[in-house]
């Protein structure tokens, strides 16, 4: 998914069982070959930036969106501003 | 999704950092991007169908797999160590296609399959100095085929396993962390092209970050010398080339590899004497055990380095034996033991083992999906769980012996038989039996210098299992034959025992 007023392009690691309305920078993501609406801009108090890599979540952690190509705006579900996750060990071999 | 927006985001974020090194040659991430693009248009307006590469590892194995990538094509390498009939055979399923090879092997070639080859040398020089334009489009269809994987064949003709796109990128998703290692660390891999941790480490090193050295021909003495030159902090390995380093390691003066961090090994049975010795040998580096099958991207299991720790400094049996347990599922991946009608198994139990989650494939080509209608793909390893989740493997589903009503895994008759002082190395196979449909026979290697008569050895067997276990047949033998990643080929072993 891809924002529609800034760079940030993001991929769903995990998401919950009902549907949550995705934001960045204040507006809605895009899926896939969807276009960008009219008028949209990036709004000021959604501009806290993405970045490279990280994945994203929710309070409740069912969500999860990992950073693809960093951009400008906040990601947000539901209206609520998602926090960056701190990069946790993962038990691999690689 | 597509295996090129990890290469994209390694090359975004950190470039300059250099991604692989063979030899004398080396590229940095930004490097192996512009690589890839630029081989990557060419795969793409050819017509063939498949990117193949029968060579060892060397630079044209990343910019071969994410060029095949971009151009949407399916990347295949093939096994170098087969017969040319075996190769033909192979080739002849994925034709039209484009083949990176050895300069030598094209000079010879004689095939009659539609494939284009070019040289190894000329593959990397074209994508490497290359200025044709190129634009960053890739296909995104998650569908997509990324890697066919001949498998190994132990059991008969290979099949060729179908990984997508989304596999391969789930797994590094959900295993790796995006850019994670630090800007010192080198990984040593000696794993060819042609085997799913071959594919694997190129993939996940990318993302994490990590310099990539890779060593074409393994032998000991060579991976010690380049481990300590090239300040070589994670090795990848199988078992039977960690068993060669503990010995190469133990004849000299001394096991000095201070930066070693840490080493992964998987792929085959860790006899437990030898990371007991290498754990000793090298207290100060980190063993991660991992299992896994080309049907599901790789590892699905690891036993990490605080379990080793833990089970190493045991004194409890139950605990010790855990070095011998590949571990636990990773957070993705779900793993059941089930018996022969398909119900799961509590722990304890023998069985086979299925698993389910989104790296796992469990498709061939011409075969389509072996996953049940819940998506469980049925590995045909046998194994158990203990209380605490570890799993056990007890060899292949089809190793195990019917000997009457009863079935038996070689597993446990042959970890009897190795803690016998004199065994070295041991394959216990079920053999054709009027009486019985099949009887226990054992194949055993003797150390240098030790002394065992067969009788002596199922005394051993029945003094600790039951009569049944018994091996009624019992040869001697001054090796057993493994393939060259470090698989027991107890087929040879059948087949040696029918013709005899």
């Amino acid at each position: 998914m891809r924002s529609a007023v800034c760079a940030t392009e993001v991929v769903v690691i995990a998401a919950p069982d009902n549907s949550v309305a995705l934001n960045c920078g204040g507006a809605p993501l895009l899926l896939e070959g969807e276009q960008v609406g009219e008028g949209l801009q990036l709004e000021a108090s959604a501009a806290e930036g993405t970045q490279l890599g990280k994945r994203y979540t929710n309070e409740t952690g069912d969500l999860e969106l990992l950073c693809v190509k960093p951009g400008e705006g906040t990601l947000a579900a539901e209206g609520v501003a998602l926090v960056q996750k701190g990069a946790k060990p993962l038990p691999s071999s690689d | 999704m597509n295996l090129m927006m990890l290469l994209e985001m390694a090359a975004q974020g950190f470039g300059e950092r250099v991604a692989f090194v063979n030899g004398d040659e080396s590229l940095t991430y930004q490097q192996l991007f512009e690589a890839a693009g630029q081989a990557g248009m060419r795969l793409r307006d050819g017509a063939h169908e498949h990117v193949a590469m029968l060579d060892v590892s060397s630079l044209a194995l990343p910019i071969g797999l994410f060029a095949s990538a971009w151009a949407g094509k399916p990347f295949v390498p093939i096994n170098y160590r087969l017969s040319s009939h075996e190769v033909e055979g192979l080739v002849s399923r994925i034709e039209p296609a484009f083949m990176v090879t050895d300069a030598e092997r094209i000079a010879s070639w004689s095939s009659r399959s539609e494939v284009e080859l070019e040289a190894r040398q000329t593959f990397v020089d074209r994508a490497c100095k290359g200025t044709s334009p190129v634009e960053n489009d890739w296909p995104m269809a998650p569908d997509d085929i990324a890697v066919l994987l001949f498998t190994s064949g132990t059991t008969g003709t290979p099949k060729a396993a179908v990984l997508r796109h989304r596999h391969l990128v789930s797994y590094m998703f959900s295993a790796v962390e995006f850019g994670s290692a630090a800007e010192d660390e080198v990984a040593l891999v000696t794993v060819p092209p042609y085997h799913i941790a071959g594919v694997i480490s190129v993939i996940s090193s990318v993302y994490a970050g990590r310099r990539v050295v890779q060593l074409p021909n393994f032998n000991a003495r060579d991976w010690i010398d380049i481990a300590r030159r090239e300040r070589v902090t994670n090795g990848f390995l199988v078992p039977t080339m960690l068993s060669q380093i503990v010995s190469e390691l133990e004849g000299q003066d001394s096991a000095n590899l201070p930066l070693l961090a840490s080493i992964s090994y998987g792929g085959g049975k860790m006899p437990q004497p030898v990371i007991e010795r290498a754990m000793a040998l090298l207290p100060n580096t980190k063993f991660t055990q991992a299992y896994g099958l080309t049907e599901t991207s790789s590892t699905i299991c690891v036993l990490l380095p605080w379990e080793h720790r833990a089970a190493g400094a045991s004194d409890d049996p139950a605990e010790r034996r855990r070095l011998t347990s590949v571990g636990r599922p990773l957070p993705g991946v779900e793993l059941q033991i089930r018996n022969e009608e398909g119900r799961a198994l509590p722990p304890g139990q023998r069985g086979e083992i299925y698993v389910r989650g989104d790296q796992v494939s469990g498709e061939y080509v011409g075969r389509g999906s072996v996953l049940d209608a819940q998506g469980w793909f049925p590995t045909r390893d046998a194994g158990e769980l203990d209380e605490e989740g570890y799993l056990f493997l007890e060899g292949r589903a089809d190793d195990v012996i019917v000997r009457g009503a009863e079935n038996m895994s070689p597993g446990e008759i042959e970890d009897v038989l190795l803690r016998h002082p004199a065994v070295l190395d041991v394959c216990v196979v079920g053999v054709p039996d009027e009486h019985w449909g099949e009887a226990v026979a054992a194949v055993v290697v003797l150390r240098p210098g030790g002394e065992a008569t067969a009788d002596e050895l199922r005394d051993c067997v029945r003094n600790q299992l039951r009569s049944s276990r018994v091996p009624q047949f019992i040869n001697f033998a001054s090796e057993l034959p493994y393939n060259e990643t470090g698989k027991l080929l107890r087929r040879i072993i059948r087949e040696n025992w029918a013709a005899n």
